[in-house]
């Protein structure tokens, strides 16, 4: 998968190491933006009321 | 690693195959990791923005508040920041601004109050859940309270100490003359914490004014509730009289 990305990137080692680089940067925002602070509301630690 | 051998490319899929399967176990480790980056980490930092602002707000807010002394109006308590709290156990710094109710878009900004549940200062039961890990974690070290411990509840007009229940000579969390136990672990259903007396009947007028703190227990975990029950020493110290609060503040 990745060595597929890899040969598909645009360029020679150093363009394809930087678009690799914003790409997972994007990926890590998106889970930590948006991804996380959806799924995590329906994680069991964040119970902490009594009987609600 | 997984790459076919240029002789061999026919002969079979399978090991192309095992390194995808791979890559992608791999990856998905990774993003648990980053959950448990962002749970411990970044929803602190996040949770430390939003209760600067809270309480910046909370004060202008007070500042021009021209209301009847002692008394928080019931009305204005509209889902918003109403109190901060201080626990001189948890560091001298320790402080965190109270909203009211205890869904998780109050949770996730502060401790929330339970709705219904006594306001500071009245008699009865002052129920406030909140964070043990992760949103600022403002419980998570509740396991850490002795009796005697002063928790400072600051509203509009007034300072009100509570300490937590227990026999203060012997630090025995369970053995306060009024049997109500300072700490206490019980089962997520176990409401009667939060009774006017705490552990009493639910609908009993109050034999005094307690504050109950309620977190997740043990951490990580949703299985049982820790709770700790405190009650106020004394009456509510006017800011008026003490605007840099009650010497309590620095107790520890």
């Amino acid at each position: 998968m990745y060595g597929w990305i890899w040969r598909h990137l645009p360029g020679g080692t150093a363009s394809r190491a930087l678009i690799s680089m914003v790409l997972v940067l994007g990926v890590c925002a998106l889970l930590l933006f948006v991804v996380f602070p959806w799924v995590e509301p329906q994680l069991p630690f964040n119970a902490v009321t009594v009987g609600g | 690693m997984a790459h076919a051998h240029p002789g061999h490319r026919r002969a079979s899929r399978w090991p192309a195959l095992a390194g995808l399967v791979g890559e992608l176990l791999l990856t998905g480790g990774l993003v648990v990791l980053l959950f448990v980056v962002y749970e411990l980490f970044v929803t602190d930092l996040l949770n430390e923005g939003k209760q600067s602002d809270l309480s910046q707000q909370l004060h202008a807010q007070w500042d021009e508040s021209t209301g009847t002394p002692g008394t928080t109006p019931r009305a204005d308590l509209t889902g918003g920041a109403f109190a901060v709290l201080y626990i001189p156990r948890l560091g001298l710094d320790y402080q965190r601004v109270v909203l009211d109710g205890t869904s998780e878009k109050q949770l996730s900004q502060g401790p929330g109050h339970y709705e219904g549940t006594a306001l500071p200062g009245e008699p009865g039961n002052v129920g406030l859940a909140g964070h043990r890990v992760g949103k600022g974690s403002p419980f998570l070290d509740l396991d850490q309270l002795r009796p005697g411990d002063p928790i400072v509840v600051e509203t509009v007009d007034s300072w009100f100490v509570y300490r937590v229940l227990g026999d203060v000579a012997t630090g025995d969390l369970t053995a306060d003359p009024s049997g109500i136990p300072g700490q206490q672990i019980v089962r997520p259903t176990d409401v009667q914490v939060l009774s006017p007396t705490p552990n009493g009947p639910e609908n009993a007028a109050p034999t005094g004014s307690y504050l109950t703190l309620t977190t997740c227990h043990p951490r990580f975990s949703a299985r049982q509730r820790l709770v700790i029950h405190a009650r106020l020493d004394g009456a509510a110290i006017a800011k008026t009289a003490e605007p840099d609060g009650p010497p309590a503040l620095s107790e520890r």
